[in-house]
């Protein structure tokens, strides 16, 4: 059924056809949503900040299990080999790392897992990649969030992520030199839209 | 001044981390949200979908049995079984340009790359509740106007050519597939 006999059919749904598309347009299901508050009305953005900092205090704890997942799943392809499995969960683990570190408090360790996702995402293949790489990265991680509470720790952690970070590009940057569309996106920035 | 009622809004959940789910959870409810339902995987999100009929979905990219980008095609299927215009929030670890262009072409509403913060999340829902977009359907693509800019004077690739009328292609059922292959 084509949109504009959906129209016909709800009444509610506007369709302008042009040659190549159309534009659909609906009364905004969700303005019941839409309300007028007070002008000293709770902030809602404060409230869900401090309920996620009464959450904090089981971070810790949260990483730590982040971490052993990424090392189990180091420790598979060590012992087990490399198959799509192994490597999958290697990834996957460390993809949780990339997104959940900063939130959990562990920025360094977030960076040093997204160099280690830049190798898994752009390397040709990655039962080439040197595995003293590999390792370093899930090393550095674990190292990050065990030594995270000692004093002056941030600064080496930063320090041991950028490294990383530009061991890892330099290497992926050797190994695309005929995939320009990986290099291009290696060296470009993120895009995604600011807060 | 006004605001969002929450405690009119359904969400539907789908991060296959619970640490993850955990926090959206928090967020949600600490906004004001009663109804939040989750899933860990894309089959099962896909069900959840049909069943409970949210008001916003919040995908991860990385999901078991299909991932959030195949969700959200399955989603935008004008004649599927739910709300093929449900605004899909995707947030995800991926954040170079490649995904949000994808993500983007999939008919994902709105894409928030983590580490997640209230301040984002809460800014993403307020855009998709008061501020929807128009769907266009071409021949290729069906899902929130990729044009966010109202803007006449268009420069850009042009997506929407095709033969008259939009025609949208079917996908393959996946959930099928998944399901044949469990």
């Amino acid at each position: 059924m084509a949109a504009n006999e959906r129209n016909g059919s709800e009444g509610n749904i506007s369709v302008e056809s042009f040659a190549h598309h159309q534009v659909i347009r609906q009364p905004n299901p969700l303005k019941r949503a839409v309300k007028r508050i007070a002008e000293n009305a709770d902030d809602p953005v404060a409230r869900a900040e401090k309920a996620l900092a009464g959450l904090s205090n089981e971070f810790e704890d949260w990483m730590r299990k982040e971490c052993d997942r990424l090392a189990a799943a180091h420790r598979l392809i060590v012992e087990t080999g490399l198959n799509a499995t192994t490597q999958d969960e290697l990834f996957r683990a460390a993809h949780d790392i990339k997104g959940d570190g900063a939130t959990f408090g562990y920025p360094m360790a977030a960076a040093a897992a997204d160099s280690l996702c830049r190798i898994m995402e752009h390397a040709p293949d990655f039962a080439k990649v040197p595995q003293d790489l590999i390792e370093h990265h899930v090393n550095a991680i674990q190292a990050i969030v065990r030594e995270h509470k000692k004093l002056g720790v941030a600064s080496v952690a930063g320090e041991l992520s950028k490294k990383l970070r530009g061991v890892a590009d330099e290497y992926l940057t050797a190994v695309n030199q005929d995939r320009p569309e990986h290099l291009e996106l290696i060296l470009s920035p993120s895009l995604v839209p600011g807060e | 001044m006004f605001g969002i009622d929450f405690n009119k809004l359904r969400f539907l959940i789908c991060d296959d981390n619970a640490h993850m789910r955990r926090i959206l959870r928090t967020l949600l409810h600490s906004f004001g949200a009663r109804e939040a339902y989750e899933s860990e995987d894309g089959a099962t999100a896909l069900e959840m979908y049909i069943h409970y009929v949210p008001d916003i979905m919040i995908l991860d990219w990385s999901l078991p049995i299909f991932d959030g980008l195949e969700l959200a095609q399955m989603i935008r299927q004008p004649e599927g079984n739910g709300n093929p215009y449900t605004p899909i929030i995707m947030l995800t670890g991926h954040s170079d340009k490649r995904r949000v262009m994808m993500a983007r072409d999939a008919g994902v509403t709105e894409f928030l790359a983590k580490p997640i913060s209230a301040k984002a999340l809460y800014q993403r829902i307020v855009n998709v509740v008061v501020s929807p977009r128009p769907f266009i359907k071409t021949k290729s693509y069906f899902g929130p106007d990729r044009r966010r800019n109202t803007i006449n004077a268009y420069i850009g690739p042009e997506r929407r050519g095709g033969d008259g009328n939009a025609e949208v292609i079917q996908q393959q059922a996946l959930i099928a597939k998944a399901k044949t292959s469990a």
